[in-house]
């Protein structure tokens, strides 16, 4: 369930990032690299977790599938504070320096 | 456990190689573009920019891998960071899950990256649509 709700965010953010593409205002880059990063890491995971469990991998209690839907929603909501937090840093748009220069003035 | 780690590890090593190829690079006076030319041709993408998509995908894995981690309890914010480090046994687990797991995350993220160097490559290969258009105008004007 972790897997695929990171699989899910990073496909939305790379269609996202493929709309908004070349210009790449948002830095949704960021975020799709993470997500894929993560979801690669956690299908190689799941493949020894599968070679572990077999068929019993794909029938989860439904507390697991809980807990893992709220763990992979938890990291999908890590990764985009991580972005906001970057995309403020950087600031390509140049809005974070221009209203902290209006409050000076 | 702490499968996590190998990939933190390749991160490092691939940020520090990013670095250093970048360095290389701007000494060699290669710019970085990935549009036309004044003749229309198309400049390659630095290797070190191609180096900074596996250190991204590197980071970003590992970063919310060390949150699962967190979130399942086996790692800690005081020493030994790592509950598995407590016992032997569990050490021995966790060097176990490393060489396993871990390595083939950094594998699978790597063969990835691969596959994107090679798609990039031959996307580079072929002209843009806009240098196309660029030089089919150019030929009609002729």
């Amino acid at each position: 369930m972790t897997l695929l709700t990171t699989v899910f965010a990073a496909v939305i953010c790379t269609a996202l990032w493929y709309k908004g593409a070349p210009k790449n205002e948002y830095r949704l880059d960021i975020l799709c690299w993470m997500y894929w990063g993560a979801s690669i890491m956690w299908f190689v995971d799941a493949i020894f977790e599968y070679a572990e469990l077999q068929a019993k991998y794909f029938t989860p209690s439904p507390a697991e599938m809980l807990n893992d839907l709220f763990l992979g929603l938890s990291v999908v909501a890590l990764g985009m504070v991580i972005w906001i937090i970057i995309l403020l840093c950087k600031d390509p748009k140049g809005v974070v320096k221009a209203s902290l220069l209006q409050k000076k003035q | 456990m702490a499968c996590f780690l190998v990939p933190t590890a390749e991160a490092i090593a691939v940020t520090i190689a990013t670095k250093s190829v970048g360095g290389k690079e701007r000494k060699a006076a290669l710019a970085h573009t990935d549009v036309c030319g004044d003749n229309g041709e198309i400049k390659k993408t630095p290797f070190s920019h191609k180096l900074k998509w596996l250190g991204n995908l590197l980071w970003g894995g590992s970063a919310l891998l060390a949150f699962e981690h967190l979130w399942h309890g086996e790692v800690v914010p005081w020493f030994p960071f790592m509950t598995a480090a407590n016992s032997p046994a569990d050490t021995a687990a966790m060097l176990h899950e490393m060489s396993t797991v871990g390595v083939g995350m950094a594998l699978l993220v790597t063969a990835v990256w691969g596959c994107m160097l090679l798609a990039s490559n031959i996307i580079e290969k072929r002209p843009s649509v806009s240098c196309a258009r660029t030089q089919e105008s150019g030929e009609q004007a002729i």
